[in-house]
């Protein structure tokens, strides 16, 4: 990372220290904040954060290995996530996988070649009375069909 | 985003039409013991599944000694098949708000704090700007309705992880720390949020709340059974016409809410989520209910094309995933029951062995640290019970629970 782009980084991370407060309580908040902006945190915003909020790096590290929702690497520009939970499992979640595996041409799990998406499974999102269901980073798209998800995902940027 | 908006939606109590502002404006001119007598008279019991009276934990935490006490909204909503709360806080934030509002009133704290599952981001900025509304109309913030009462309410977003719903677990995580389950005792009504008197509630059970400061504890007791008073919240998905969000009487027939949602050639309903137990045809007519089939509102109804076994699969690798991994009944004994269930798919399990598991599944319900572990196995159980002609005797399907 260059160092104008590690500074303004910090910058960020103290305005969200300056917003959610210097105590561990605010780890939560500041990570989701981080993780939103940059799609993972890195080592270095890790040790940022401990320093900020006067804890050790590796406890910044071991809670967010706890959370699905939080990674220490970075991801594809856009996170695909299908619900796999039994009821959007019924209405034909499988078929939905396959197809966008065949389109994107990757396996669920993987990132695509230009790093423009990365494909997983969800748990339950719910919107169970509504599958199949699939999240594009924070928005959700309901009663799908493979040719819907393929259209959706044509219209990402 | 493509979620429907507004339904008209009725139903006995909950859905029933509501002004914001209403139940706050009424509970700010009662004491609170009078608050408090009027939930236990209501016999209310809390909605995220266990089921404790709500008066009672809210009057621990009143009595608690703290110089600051907390109201935690619960809105993880993380077991497969529940999607109510969601749809409270998209079309009714009043009665929720309204419903933390009362709960900080009658306890004593000045936080509110909304724990929002992380899956539901897109419905953040509404309810924030829903906050700030309430905020200029005095519901909340300093001196509410002239009354002298201090409140506010900020809202957190979770990260993907399930046991975080379970209430010590969720307070971890807030408190900055891995989302691990605490031993109970102490419990959070004394040591909750930064070791302060703290409760935690369902999104259902603080809109309850509203309505019971409304219209009385008596009131509520006309609805529903004697052990389970008031209305219940159900989603129901799975194999049928009519899919949604349900407001009924607790008490009501499983049969009742199939002819209802329009379920033909029901074989099963898994009442309680993944966590829950799954219900064949032979006692569709137990009742929802805490003293029968209890349920924080999950019911997912499978028809008689539905292979069981595919059923305990998807619910198996869910917690083994999900478990915390923080104790050993639950970080080896739900591998061990998803093995046990892969091992029946290719039709080489021994009886021998799978009578071993589910006695394994009782130890896990003993032994388990929290709730996740404790009913994991419940699904097990139940399946391998109530469906073994079809899954380990290799019979007709159809014919199960007979
Ligand atoms: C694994 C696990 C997940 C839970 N998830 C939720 C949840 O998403 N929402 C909820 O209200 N309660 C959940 N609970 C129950 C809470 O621990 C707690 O009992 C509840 O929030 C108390 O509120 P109530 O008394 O109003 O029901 C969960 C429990 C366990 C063990
Ligand atoms: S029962 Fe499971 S989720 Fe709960 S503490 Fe033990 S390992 Fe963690």
């Amino acid at each position: 990372m260059l160092t104008a782009e590690k500074n303004a980084m910090v910058e960020e991370i103290e305005l969200l220290v300056a917003k959610y407060g210097k105590d561990r309580s605010a780890l939560l908040s500041i990570l989701h904040e981080i993780q939103k902006r940059y799609r993972y945190i890195s080592e270095y915003a890790q040790q940022e954060v401990a320093r900020m909020l006067d804890i050790h790096p590796v406890e910044v590290y071991s809670f967010i290995s706890f959370f699905a929702f939080l990674n220490s690497e970075p991801k594809g520009r856009n996170l695909v996530r299908i619900c796999k939970t039994i009821s959007c499992d019924m209405v034909g979640k499988s078929a939905i996988v396959k197809t966008i595996e065949r389109e994107l041409g990757v396996e669920i799990g993987g990132t695509t070649k230009d790093n423009k998406f990365t494909v997983e499974y969800a748990n339950c999102l719910g919107l169970c009375d509504q599958g199949p269901v699939m999240a594009i980073n924070d928005r959700v798209y309901v009663k799908l069909t493979p040719e819907k998800a393929v259209k959706l995902l044509s219209e990402v940027k | 985003m493509n979620i429907p908006g507004k339904t008209e939606r009725t139903g006995p109590v909950l859905f029933s039409g509501y002004k914001r502002g209403e139940a706050i404006t009424k509970a700010l001119s009662l004491s609170r013991e009078d608050i408090l007598f009027e939930l236990k008279d209501s016999k209310l019991k809390g909605r995220g599944g266990a089921g404790f009276p709500t008066s009672t934990k809210w009057m621990l935490v009143a009595a608690a000694k703290g110089d600051k006490k907390y109201v935690i909204c619960n809105a993880d909503e993380g077991e497969p098949g529940t999607f109510k709360d969601r749809v409270l806080l998209m079309e009714y934030p009043e009665l929720v708000f309204d419903g933390m509002v009362i709960a900080g009133y009658t306890m004593g704290a000045s936080l509110g704090i909304v724990y929002l599952r992380g899956e539901y981001e897109y419905i953040l900025k509404s309810l924030e700007d829903y906050l700030e509304e309430m905020r200029k109309d005095n519901l909340l913030g300093n001196n509410i309705l002239g009354k002298g009462i201090n409140f506010d309410i900020q809202i957190v977003l979770g990260s993907g992880a399930y046991v975080c719903g379970e209430e010590t677990a969720l307070i971890e995580s807030l408190e900055g720390n891995r989302g691990e389950a605490r031993n109970r005792p102490p419990y959070p009504v004394n040591t909750g949020f930064n070791g302060k008197p703290t409760s935690v509630n369902n999104v259902e059970t603080f809109a309850a709340v509203c309505k019971i400061i409304l219209n009385g504890g008596k009131w509520y007791c006309t609805f529903g059974t004697d052990k389970s008073t008031g209305s219940k919240l159900f989603s129901v998905s799975g194999d049928c016409e009519k899919p949604g969000v349900y407001e009924l009487h607790w008490g009501a027939k499983i049969s009742e809410v199939l002819d209802l949602v329009g379920a033909k050639h029901t074989k099963a309903v898994q009442v309680g989520g993944a966590s829950g137990i799954c219900i064949p045809k032979s006692q569709f007519n137990r009742t929802l209910a805490y003293e029968d089939a209890s349920t924080g509102g999950s019911i997912i109804i499978f028809n008689e094309s539905r292979n069981m076994i595919d059923v305990l699969k998807n619910f198996m690798e869910f917690f083994v995933e999900e478990s915390c991994g923080q104790c050993t009944p639950c970080r080896i004994g739900n591998s061990k029951l998803l093995e046990g269930v892969e091992l029946i798919e290719k039709g080489e399990f021994t009886f021998n062995y799978i009578n071993k598991l589910k006695d394994l599944g009782r130890t896990m319900q003993v032994s388990a640290k929290c709730g996740l572990g404790q009913s994991s196995p419940n699904s097990f159980i139940s399946i391998l019970e109530n469906f073994k002609d079809e899954v380990l005797n290799k019979s007709n399907g159809g014919r199960n629970g007979r």
